[in-house]
This record gives C-alpha cells, structure tokens and sequence, in this order.
C-alpha cells in the first residue's frame, strides 16, 4: 500500500518535473552577453501592468519603433485597454491611412484607419522590409516580448546597450552595429532610442533608459494583453475552487462515514 | 411531491407523470438509475480511480471550447495564425477560452497516463475486462491523432516544424511512405491542403472520441471497476452504490483536478505554450530546436534513440501497439502489483524509463542521452516481452484476501 503511494507520488511528480523543464527550454542563438535583470511590474503570478508606463511606451512605439516595426495582430481599438477612451483611439486610428479599395475608375485608395483596423504594417511586403533596413526585416513587435529569447530584460538590454565595439570588432555586412546583448553581439537595427527623443504628455523627463524602459513594458503589454484579467479573474476562480474543495470534502467524508 | 401521503400505493400507482411517460418508451431515467445512482461499485477505489471521471469532463470541456475556437478559426495556412491571434486579442474571452482548450490537452493526456498506469498497476486489463482494455488504447491513439492534428492548427513556427518532422516520419516507411505523407499532406511540404486536412482531422476525431468513450463506459459497466486488490467483489459488504459515494470521491477529485487546471491556465500559462508557436510559420526557417509537446516526447525518445528512422518509426509504434497485447502477455491469475513483488518493481522501472524517454525526446537522443535512451527502449519492451510473461513464475504461494471488506479490516 504504501510502496504503491510512493511510486503513484514518483511518477506524478516526474510528470511535474519534465513539464517545468520544458518551460524554459529554449535555446538562445548566437553568443552574447547576458542581459541583467530589471524589475518589472509585470512579472510573477500576480503581475499587473503600470498603464501609464504601457501608454508612455505606445508613444515610444508609435514615434520611433512603428516606422520599421509592424504590430499586425494588433487594432487600434485594442490600444482602449491601456486606458484610453474609444475617442482618444479613434483619433489615434484617424491619423493613419489604410488601403480602401478602389474608386469609381478602379484605382486603389486610401481611408483613415477606424478602430476595428489592424496596426498599419510600414512595409509593403518583407522583402520590402528587409531591403531598406540593411537586408533584415525588421520583426514584427505583436509577441516580441514572448519569443524574443530572454524576453522584456533582454529587449530593455538591448535598447540601452549600444556602446563603441572593442577594437577587434568587423561589422558582419553594412549598417550592422555592435551590441553586446544582440545575438552574436551584433545587430542591424541603429541605436533607435536618445534622450529627449520623445515627446511625453504627462512630463515624464525623456531620458533614453525612460524610454527603453516605458516602449519595453508597452511591448510586454503586447504580447499578453490579457495579463491582468488573467491574474484577477484566477485569483477568484482559484479562492472560489478552494472554497468549493473545503465543502466537497466535508461532504465526501460525511457520505463515506458510514462506510469506514 | 403531490405522493408523499400515499407511500403504500401500489408500483402503477407511481409511473404517472411526464418522467415514468418517458421511461416506459425511453428507459433514459431507469438506465441511469442503474448504471449512476444504484450501479455497485467497489468500496476500496482509492485517488487513481478518479481519473476516468476527470477524463470524462476534461473532454466535454475541451469539444465545448473547440467548437468555439473553430467558430473563429481560418483553416488555411495565409490565415490560420491571425485567425488565432484575433481569437487572442479581439474575440471577447477568446484568450481564457484558447488557454482553456490549449491546458485541456496537456491536462488531458497527463490524466490519460495516469489512467493507464493505473490500469497497468493494477491489472484492470485481465479477465474479464480485456475489451474495457482495448478499447481504452483505442482512445489513447484517437487522442494522441487529435492532439497532433490540433497542435498544428495555429500555424506557428513549431506547429509547422512539428507537422514537418511527423510528415518526414512517416516518409521514412518504405514503400508505402512517400504516397502517405503525400496523402496526409496534400503535398510534399505542409501547406493549405495539410491544414485543411488537420483541421477536420481534428474535429472528427474529437467528437468520435466521445463516441468510443460511450463505448468504453459501457464496457466497464458490463463488468463492473476493479480496485486496488484485484479480487472481485464477494458480496455486497464488498460494494457501495455509485451514488452517493463516488459521486462525491469524484467530486473531489474533480476540484481538485480543477485547482491544478485553473493554476496552469491563469498562474502558469508558459508551461503549455511553447513561445516558439507565437512566431508565424515560416518555411524558409527552420527553428533551432524542434520538439513536440511533452506528452509525446517519450515517443520522440524512442524515435531518436534507435539508429534507423524506419526503425525508430517501428519502434515508438510499437511501443504503444505492445500495449494491446498486454491481457495475453500477462499469464498470472493475480491482477493486483501490490500482491505480485516482482511485477511491482518492473512496474516501478518501467515509469522511470518513460519518463527518461522524454528528457531523452529533449535532448535529441545527443551524448549520453542516446545510451540512456536505447538502455530504456530496450527496458521498455523487455519489460512487456520478456518480464511480463515470467512474472506469473515468480509469484508462488500469494494467498489473496477473501473479500474487500475483510481484507479492508485487516490491512489499512
């Protein structure tokens, strides 16, 4: 009997053990340095994002990132959820034109985008991309956050990690840059951030770390936009299972008590 | 309650009203009476009998949040990932119900294990319930198609890799294998006519799960659960009705279960979502480590621990066609691991080896790896080949319990 337990508790945990392994199992190309830890509210099983940091981040984005990053997953009805009202993204969406068909003579034409549309892509096509950023496309942003290896510490790393290369470095082709966190210690984005190079509304001063820091959690908000709801709506679904565990307990012992 | 004066009134008396109207045309009410109020169970069920009530409900909930994901789902290869990005984004709760149905599977197949550990450990496959055995593997394959054929709907980088690598797997059979991998894919790569094809795969096979769980249920009905000491209930101090007492041991164990599954959906979604899936698939790229899900990595193991790949095919295979086999590999009379030592211990060693498999299945069968991984294939299939049919030689003299109550009394 008690062999049994111990080798039912064995495999379950061995089945435990092999499901965490797996979770950080990816591998990171290329060498480079490793990216230090930064503290973010996001983080940890109870996370929840600074909006005023994800809307300091979209306006990093939208002025400096979005001229070669498409976000395409992302509408700008979805920008409402980092705490805007549907007049603010509508006007946000206004600014942009999208394709809108055709005319009375066939010719393509372009509208001002609505909240329903999807983030305008700055490139016609990746081959596009990729010609005029020194031949790489630059990576769509929608889940940057999630699958670029070693995450929003990385991106934060990057962003404020171009420095002058050590003597022994030879860019790999034109326009690539030194940059110890990139893979290979190298990468073909130019240092995209200075200071002062975005205009914050709330008077946050605009130093180039601020803005690492404010477009890096605008970018991890991204690709989980859902986070918080997440958190939230867990915490009263685990209090409520837990709640609900204590009274089927109590009555599977009082059902059984007769039986023992 | 308009009756409740008139307790001595004869039976006919009683069968008036809409329910005894349906009962006597469509013995719905009686039939579940007997078979989940009435039906005797076994009273010494322990934890590991709750899992075929788990399964049950883990598959209703994975068809209900499938049949709203397809809803929203684009099924061919330029749409299929925006298709699930708008699920994620912009459908209302498109996210919850998408983690739901994407932890289901993992929560699914890990319950499926243990059911079939359980089933092994306890020797529920013998006499008389060898077609409640078979039909159970027949589940396991149905369910480990559809997991696949799911997994490559979102059309991320691994969903197109992963569909890439099975495609050349069955490639490698001679013969026949080129024509299938082409009838499975609709062409040498996947592509639109693949995921088209998953898609209904998918659906199908999904909903013909249910079907041959009804017909797994009714099996076990016929003969009735086995338990924890392998002997058939002597008499009715050995059973208990369904209901009240495992209705309320599987409610338990059903919020329990729930507690796991709520803290990976909510707390821990990065255990099932592989980040590498949230990239497009992308053709011209292949990614710098494949790997399927972790409930099929022990296959993999197997698949990259035998040197040839028709071999490593044959292999993983079979490791799950030998199991079909096993009421008739088994020659002992006692069901139960707990009164068979030797049997027990080979059980012990066989868990190890397949969970070494699937650390062998991550790393690719490299270094020492691949020694762990063929010393573990060979375990595996000695184990139901070789091991399994001497057992019954080892276990002289096992004087087994007269019945579950008294051996209840006298044991724990």
């Amino acid at each position: 009997m008690r062999g049994g337990m111990r080798l039912r508790l064995g495999f379950l945990l061995g089945l435990l053990a092999s499901l965490a392994d797996i979770s950080h199992a990816m591998a990171q190309a290329g060498p480079h340095d490793r990216p230090p830890h930064q503290v973010w509210s996001f983080e940890g099983p109870l996370g929840r994002f600074d909006l005023s940091a994800v809307q300091r981040g979209y306006a990093v984005y939208a002025q400096v990132c979005s001229a070669c990053h498409g976000m395409k997953s992302m509408t700008y009805g979805d920008l409402a959820a980092m705490g805007l009202t549907m007049e603010q993204v509508s006007r946000i969406a206004a600014t942009q034109q999208v394709p809108g068909g055709v005319d009375a003579q066939g010719d393509p034409v372009t509208r001002a985008a609505t909240p329903a549309d999807h983030f305008r892509d700055p490139f016609a096509n990746p081959e596009a991309a990729a010609a005029a950023n020194n031949g790489v496309a630059p990576p769509d942003q929608s889940r940057l956050a999630l699958v670029y290896p070693g995450g929003p510490d990385r991106i934060y790393a990057v962003l404020t990690g171009y420095r002058e290369p050590p003597a022994a470095y030879r860019p790999s082709h034109a326009g690539a840059v030194y940059n110890p966190y990139a893979s290979g210690r190298e990468i073909a984005m130019p240092p995209p951030l200075r200071d002062g190079q975005v205009v914050y509304t709330d008077g946050t001063p605009a130093t180039t770390a601020q803005e690492a820091r404010d477009v890096t959690t605008f970018l991890a908000w991204v690709a989980q936009p859902h986070l918080e709801a997440r958190h939230r709506l867990g915490m009263q679904v685990v209090l409520y299972l837990l709640f609900l565990a204590v009274l089927v307990f109590l009555l599977k012992r009082r059902v059984w008590s007769d039986v023992h | 309650m308009t009756d409740a004066g008139s307790r001595d009134m004869p039976d006919e008396q009683e069968k008036t009203g809409v329910v005894a109207w349906l009962d006597a045309r469509l013995p719905v009410v009686s039939a579940f009476r007997r078979e989940y109020v009435d039906y005797r169970t076994p009273r010494n069920l322990n934890g590991l009998w709750n899992f075929g009530a788990i399964l049950t409900v883990v598959l209703l909930v994975m068809l209900a949040t499938g049949i709203f994901l397809a809803i929203n789902y684009t099924p061919t290869a330029a749409g299929a990932f925006a298709s699930v990005e708008a699920i994620e984004r912009q459908v209302p709760s498109g996210w919850l119900l998408r983690s739901i149905h994407v932890t289901g599977a993992s929560m699914f197949l890990a319950a499926l294990y243990i059911h079939l550990f359980r089933g092994l450990y306890y020797g529920s496959y013998k006499a008389p319930r060898e077609m409640l055995w078979l039909t159970g593997l027949v589940l396991l394959a149905m369910v480990m198609f559809t997991a696949f054929a799911g997994y490559v709907l979102p059309w991320g980088q691994m969903s197109y890799w992963g569909a890439d690598v099975a495609g050349k797997a069955v490639d490698a059979i001679p013969g026949v294998g080129p024509w299938l991998e082409h009838f499975l894919q609709g062409a040498d790569a996947p592509g639109d006519v693949s995921l088209h094809r998953f898609f209904i795969l998918h659906m199908v096979l999904a909903f013909a799960v249910l079907g041959v769980v009804g017909v797994h249920v009714a099996a076990l009905h016929v003969t009735g659960s086995n338990n924890p000491l392998g002997i058939e209930p002597a008499g009715p101090r050995d059973t208990v009705p369904f209901h009240p007492y495992y209705t309320s041991k599987d409610a338990l164990g059903l919020v329990l279960f729930a507690l796991l599954f709520a803290a990976v959906v909510f707390f821990l979604p990065n255990v099932v979502f592989e980040a590498e899936n949230f990239r497009p698939a992308n053709p011209l790229h292949t990614p710098a480590d494949i790997e399927p899900e972790w409930y099929f990595l022990p296959f993999y193991g197997i698949l990259q621990s035998v040197p040839s790949k028709f071999g490593g095919l044959l292999a993983s295979v079979g490791a799950i066609l030998v199991l079909f086999l096993v009421p008739w590999l088994d020659r002992s009379p006692i069901r139960s691991a707990r009164f068979r030592p030797f049997y027990r211990v080979c059980m012990g060693l066989l868990v190890v080896c397949f969970i070494l498999l699937g650390f062998v299945g991550r790393h690719h069968a490299q270094g020492g790896w691949m020694i762990a991984g063929r010393v573990a294939v060979v375990y595996y299939f000695a184990h139901f080949l070789v091991l399994l049919p001497l057992s019954a030689r080892t276990e002289r003299g096992i004087v087994l319990p007269d019945g579950i109550a008294d051996a209840g009394r006298r044991g724990a």
